[in-house]
């Protein structure tokens, strides 16, 4: 087990290494040029060589790379273009705020999508097993922003119910579910977040759970006069290597591509991040963005990964 | 002897009741498309510690009247008929809730293919642990201990550390093996195999099927087998029950149907089978194919293939003739010959 993961973390090395270097070029491809953002149209080609210099963006791209590389390693993402802010700062605090909403929706997903799934494999062609496939169709289906744009009008315009954008004054830090004057912001974010995972998950777990419950042993179970619901248990169990891979990839989405989720409800956190730095042009910014969230998406497949082997013994061999 | 191999009913007074008694049994599955009638109407009885071989062709039905006596089938769209006693137990009656107790306590059964019959992600002494508290309530030690009994009974090596082995980890003959022991290890007083050794190595085929034969008789369970092969019957089967389209086609003491089949059927079954022919002779193979169970014909199902057969063959289907060995077939060209036995005669005309 331990050698298993002992590979499994030595081989994310050079996957991460291969993140900076796409991170790193991916900014460079796109057009546009940051300095001229800076500058006042009046200012000089010796004033834009100047900034050009003090921000290193004259040096060959290799040796940007790699003193960009450097200072990634000792945590340091640079200054932020736009505000002249340290990126791992802003960078970071986003993520939490993220965290915050991304989090509670995917294990909501996960959980809401077992229990249906659940159901509507056992009363499969039923009529519970038509209204949950209905279900889960429309949270594949409809766009996330749209369904934001929807609650907004419902519970915060027409109903008046909750606030329709922004975080609250506690931010991340002192963020608490339990205290109304906070969560009352995370409602529907975690609404417009959740739906579209319990979809999928909820798609993923009723085919598998059949899948299972049409195998062998699970008649054996049932022949040795284990009840419905300890067979339940062996099924489940069989289900989670597959669950969990999707609830990683889900959250790793949630994470990163919440993008418009977070533009609607102007929700602090790197999906809105994403969107200014893209705006402005703000490269330090951007490529600090997206290399945190890849490497957040690579550790959480690496954290399934070992979920997976140590809930399926016949994964460890190979 | 110890607990495992005595138990007490054996000291009881004779039975007047045979210890399993199936009557008129008829299992259909309906789906929307079709209703397959894959049991049409199956009688027999099987005394306590008595070995009942079941034989037949892929889709006889022999598998369906396996899973109808633990009434595994899919609820919604199965439907049984007929009565089912073992014991003192209706099992065509019982509520749900009772039958899952009668499941693996009083009936327990091994299943033909052991490379999916256990649960990958359990160990085999979990499964087996599983079993025993689910039925006996026992604490998990206990279970434990009691699994390893068990796996020493069923001759596995080293028990040990096979019990925290992964069905994955382990030949297909072991776990076989680890099938019977938990089909065992609550003492069943029946024992369902549906053809446990198919899909085993030849070499190991027979020592599971001495092991089998051996804790049968130690512990006097009632078994009831179910195989396609004739050679591994002849070894085990004290009666014997040939089927044929869902139904008992015939029946008897092993060595009255192996040895002098009736049955036009049977009689064809035996000739295509290797034993001593000469390399060059060609096996005898029954023409055409088994009958849709989704529409079968009325009278013989066995009809359509039997050179034997005449226009009347096809009409109704033939009652049971049995003679006084209990030796039984249903086939209209099958009497009681001059011994008393039952007898084919191809002359015998068929009712009009």
């Amino acid at each position: 087990m331990w050698l298993y993961a002992a590979r499994r973390i030595v081989l994310t090395i050079p996957i991460l290494l291969g993140v900076t270097i796409i991170c790193f070029a991916l900014v460079q491809i796109a057009p546009g040029d940051p300095i001229q953002n800076l500058l006042s149209p009046t200012a000089s080609a010796a004033d834009a060589a100047r900034l050009r210099a003090a921000y290193g963006l004259d040096q060959p791209l290799p040796v940007q790379y790699f003193i960009w590389l450097g200072k990634v390693m000792v945590g340091d993402l640079g200054m932020s273009i736009a505000n002249n802010t340290p990126v791992t700062g802003e960078v970071l605090h986003a993520f939490m705020n993220t965290i915050v909403i991304a989090l509670i929706s995917v294990v909501l997903a996960f959980v809401i999508s077992m229990i249906f799934g659940i159901i509507a494999a056992y009363r499969s062609g039923k009529l519970v097993d038509k209204a949950i496939t209905a279900i889960a169709v429309f949270g594949i289906s409809v766009p996330p922003f749209w369904l934001g744009v929807i609650v907004v009008i419902i519970f915060a315009v027409n109903l008046s119910w909750l606030p329709a954008t922004g975080m609250g004054a506690s931010g991340s830090e002192n963020f608490s579910y339990f205290r109304w004057a906070d969560f009352k912001f995370a409602i529907m974010p975690i609404i417009a977040l959740a739906l579209p995972p319990l979809g999928i998950m909820t798609r993923t777990t009723r085919s598998s759970v059949a899948e299972i419950l049409n195998q062998d042993f699970v008649q054996t179970l049932r022949a040795k006069g284990l009840s419905e619901a300890q067979v339940i248990i062996h099924a489940v169990r069989n289900i989670m290597p597959q669950a969990v891979a999707m609830l990683g990839l889900q959250l790793g989405y949630l994470i990163g591509g919440s993008v418009l989720v977070e533009t609607v409800f102007t929700w602090p956190g790197t999906g809105y991040l994403l969107n200014k730095a893209v705006l402005t042009r703000d490269i330090p910014l951007l490529q600090g963005t997206i290399l945190v969230l890849a490497t957040a998406f690579v550790l959480i497949n690496l954290v399934v990964d070992l979920a997976q082997s140590m809930i399926d013994p016949r994964l460890k061999r190979s | 002897m110890n607990d495992m191999t005595a138990p007490d009913f054996t000291l009881a007074t004779p039975q007047t009741e045979p210890f399993v008694r199936v009557e008129d049994l008829r299992v259909k599955f309906v789906s929307r498309d079709a209703t397959v009638r894959a049991v049409n109407g199956i009688s027999f009885d099987l005394e306590r510690g008595k070995v009942l071989c079941v034989i037949g062709e892929s889709g006889s039905g022999k598998s369906v009247m396996m899973r109808s006596l633990l009434r595994l089938h899919p609820k919604n769209r199965t439907v049984i008929e007929g009565t089912m006693r073992v014991g003192d137990h209706d099992i065509a009656g019982v509520s749900d809730r009772a039958m899952i107790d009668l499941r693996g306590s009083l009936i327990s059964m091994v299943f033909q293919e052991p490379m999916t019959a256990l649960d990958p992600l359990y160990t085999v002494g979990d499964q087996i642990a599983e079993t025993v508290r689910r039925h006996e309530g026992v604490s998990k030690e206990a279970a434990w201990a009691r699994a390893l009994e068990l796996l020493d009974l069923v001759r596995v090596p080293s028990p040990e550390r096979r019990l925290k082995a992964y069905p994955h980890e382990l030949s297909g003959g072991l776990r076989q093996r680890v099938v019977i022991a938990m089909a065992l290890s609550c003492r069943p007083s029946l024992l369902l195999a549906d053809e446990p050794t198919t899909a085993l190595d030849a070499s190991v085929q027979i020592q599971i099927l001495v092991l089998l034969r051996k804790i049968q008789r130690e512990m006097g369970m009632s078994m009831i087998f179910v195989t396609h092969d004739l050679g591994v019957a002849a070894q085990i089967a004290d009666q014997v029950a040939v089927m044929y389209a869902g139904r008992i086609i015939e029946y008897g003491e092993a060595r009255d149907v192996l040895l002098s089949p009736q049955h036009p059927y049977t009689q064809a079954m035996l000739a295509s089978t290797a034993k001593d022919q000469d390399r060059d002779v060609p096996l005898e193979a029954i023409a055409g194919n088994p009958p849709d169970l989704r529409a079968l014909p009325d009278g013989c199902s066995f009809a359509p293939r039997c050179k034997y057969a005449g226009p009347d063959c096809t009409l109704t289907m033939p009652p049971p003739i049995t003679d006084a060995w209990g030796h039984m077939a249903r086939c209209f060209k099958v009497g009681i010959g001059p011994a008393g036995k039952l007898r084919f005669d191809a002359k015998i005309a068929e009712p009009v």
